[in-house]
């Protein structure tokens, strides 16, 4: 596990300097502005299912087509969701969050954000490609 | 067939059962050898080298979490009590999305081999790393003894043995066998058996389900109305057949759901996972099979369950030796005679083996890199100093759980209710911890230790004082009643108040976050710089 000799250790510095840097600040916020609503969602949306199937057991057993009930339309749909809010996250982060993250890593291996490298314009251009 | 079942304790022929387990314990150990070659630093024996790919990944975690309790557990309770087996796989489907959306990318960045490598990462290292290890132990050991005491009553009926002698065996041999697998493999054998076993059991299950749905022209309506017919009304199709019993039941009932969906996302075997693929993409690709896998196979066990609920019914599975955990194995030997039987309970076997692996070789690694290697000897081991540890732990670990297995095989312990208390355990003690300390810059040292042990103490405490330990008939002391929580499962209560104690010990204290290591931790978690590389042979 040791590193390869020519890959320096990031500074304690280098971290504080990528960690305040806009493209981090946008990279932080495009993850939370999926991760977090959307958990908050699936989890309502569990919930409700829940809530429904413990006390709303009439509208559940209400039959829909054969021997098909809501109940088990809501259950089947709770699969359905799940499998599309994975799809939407790994679309999400490769569009959105990965580019900037690929780019920050390339960086922080150059150390582009140690102290005295910032003058010289080097990763300027990149907080607007973000 | 009902005749048969009641003439003979035992369905199918042992000797086809043991053969087909035989067969997969013989390719299991021979891959494990090859595996064994590339065994060389502590990154080989905890993460396989971080060389498996992300949809080998998907399957070997959906190997570890597709237990005993997945396949039998659930597609019996589906059999026997319908539409309330089917809320469990739900709960077990949608907790993934927590550990997609907010944990395993996280984690992989910044964690070299265990759970306490991220929990510790901005705090004081000794205590945290204690207390993270000593949750991992608690939550390995509950889901350990689940699967042991699950053997046990399985092989009663698919092995042709009974008796309290011939399982204490069958523990003590499924106990030996995992040593080795651990031992010998390390992580990347215990991975190739987990992938293996995944297969097979996702074979097995889809052969099993388009068999009955043959049986019904490929009709769901037709084969619920199956099983309508079969257990003679329709409850079997409405929810609260099982939790819709009283006001308590229904509270029981959402605690378990809240326990299911926040508990995978702390499990210390799932999470360990993340860390034996190269990168953190790798590891969003393998939840994603994962979420895939798991969740198809949840859509398998509705129709396996009401196949059995249709073609067994309640009431011979309910007689069976190893009751609800039948209704599977009944399934196929009414559907395919002895062969097909032999095959799903080799699966059914071949499962309990691959899981106990995944729990063992978890809990040894966190034993020896988080208390040996960091907190007892603060970092100065010797080069492989920390695996041999590691091994040692993993043969002490096996005798704890063969011994606690056999006794839990005796005291007749519900093995839904063990893995449920585990995930009970991983949501109240490790999962708010993991997000306080990913996401909030303030948590401290002291948040970190009210929150886990805290989590720890209240779910195992509210444990005691249920009516699962005393009080009721089918306690574990039924002569006794201390009982005064009312719960079975903690979940509705020890998670918020894990959540609460991780807040108020952080806002409680004078100690400051440790700004420069939060600023490490965030930015490794979302970049990936400096996280660990794959192993290069």
């Amino acid at each position: 596990m040791t590193p390869p000799p020519d890959r320096r250790l990031l500074t304690p510095e280098e971290y504080r300097a990528a960690q305040d840097s806009p493209e981090f600040v946008e990279l932080k916020k495009r993850f939370r502005s999926f991760a977090f609503p959307m958990t908050v969602a699936f989890l309502a949306w569990y919930l409700l299912y829940v809530l429904l199937s413990t006390y709303a057991v009439d509208f559940m057993s209400t039959p829909v087509f054969g021997n098909v009930n809501v109940g088990l339309l809501f259950g089947l749909a709770q699969f359905v969701t799940t499998f599309v809010i994975t799809h939407l996250y790994v679309a999400h982060a490769n569009k959105r969050t990965d580019p900037i993250a690929d780019e920050m890593r390339d960086r922080l291996e150059a150390h582009e954000f140690a102290p005295g490298t910032t003058t010289d314009g080097a990763h300027t251009p990149g907080s607007t490609r973000a | 067939m009902p005749d048969v079942l009641a003439a003979d304790a035992t369905i199918g022929n042992p000797a086809v059962n043991i053969s087909i387990f035989g067969a997969f314990v013989l390719v299991t150990l021979a891959i494990t050898f090859k595996a064994s070659r590339n065994n060389k630093s502590a990154a080989d024996y905890y993460a396989a080298g971080r060389t498996i790919t992300g949809q080998q990944n998907g399957l070997a975690i959906a190997g570890d979490y597709l237990s005993a309790a997945s396949f039998l557990g659930i597609a019996g309770a589906i059999a026997v009590y319908g539409y309330d087996g089917f809320l469990y796989s739900i709960g077990f489907l949608v907790a993934w999305l927590v550990a997609l959306l907010l944990v395993a990318e996280l984690m992989r960045n910044t964690a070299r081999f265990t759970m306490a490598d991220v929990l510790a990462f901005r705090m004081r290292q000794g205590p945290v790393r204690t207390a993270a290890a000593i949750s991992t132990l608690a939550v390995s050991l509950f889901y350990l003894l689940a699967q042991m005491s699950g053997a046990g009553g399985l092989v009663a009926l698919l092995l042709g043995v009974s008796g309290d002698l011939a399982e204490a065996l069958v523990v003590a041999l499924v106990g030996a066998l995992m040593i080795f697998y651990v031992l010998v493999g390390g992580m990347r054998g215990t991975t190739w058996v987990q992938i293996i076993k995944a297969s097979l059991l996702i074979l097995g299950a889809l052969v099993m389900t388009l068999w009955v749905l043959g049986e019904y022209g490929f009709n769901l309506s037709a084969l619920l109305g199956g099983a309508v017919e079969s257990a003679g009304n329709e409850s079997v199709l409405n929810p609260g057949a099982r939790y819709g019993v009283s006001d308590v039941s229904k509270l029981d009932f959402i605690s378990l759901a809240l326990a299911l969906v926040l508990g995978t996302a702390g499990l210390p075997h799932v999470l360990m996972r993340f860390y034996t693929v190269p990168t953190a993409k790798d590891a969003r690709r393998s939840v994603v099979w994962a979420i895939w896998l798991i969740g198809i196979f949840y859509l398998f066990s509705l129709v396996i369950g009401y196949g059995a609920g249709a073609l067994v019914g309640a009431e011979d599975i309910l007689a069976a030796p190893g009751g609800v955990n039948s209704a599977a194995p009944l399934l196929a030997f009414e559907l395919g005679g002895t062969v097909l039987l032999g095959i799903i309970a080799g699966v059914a076997f071949a499962t309990i083996l691959a899981v106990v692996a995944g729990l063992t070789i978890t809990a040894s690694a966190s034993f020896a890199h988080d208390v040996y290697a960091s907190v007892i000897k603060k970092g100065d081991v010797p080069p492989n100093g920390e695996v041999k540890v590691a091994r040692i732990t993993a043969v002490v670990v096996g005798a704890i759980s063969i011994g606690l297995g056999i006794l839990a095989l005796q005291a007749g312990l519900n093995i839904a209710f063990l893995v449920a208390l585990a995930f009970a355990v991983a949501a109240s003690a490790n999962l708010p911890t993991i997000l306080y300390t990913l996401f909030w810059k303030r948590f401290t040292t002291q948040g970190a230790l009210w929150s886990i042990y805290g989590g720890l103490i209240v779910c195992i405490g509210l444990i005691i004082f249920s009516p699962v330990v005393s009080g009721a008939e089918t306690a574990m002391f039924s002569g006794v009643d201390f009982a005064w929580f009312p719960l079975n499962n903690p979940g509705l209560v020890s998670i918020p108040a894990s959540f609460l104690l991780g807040w108020l010990g952080t806002v409680m204290t004078k100690e400051k976050p440790n700004e420069a290591k939060w600023a490490e931790l965030e930015v490794r978690a979302f970049t990936g710089i400096g996280a660990e590389k794959a192993v290069d042979h």
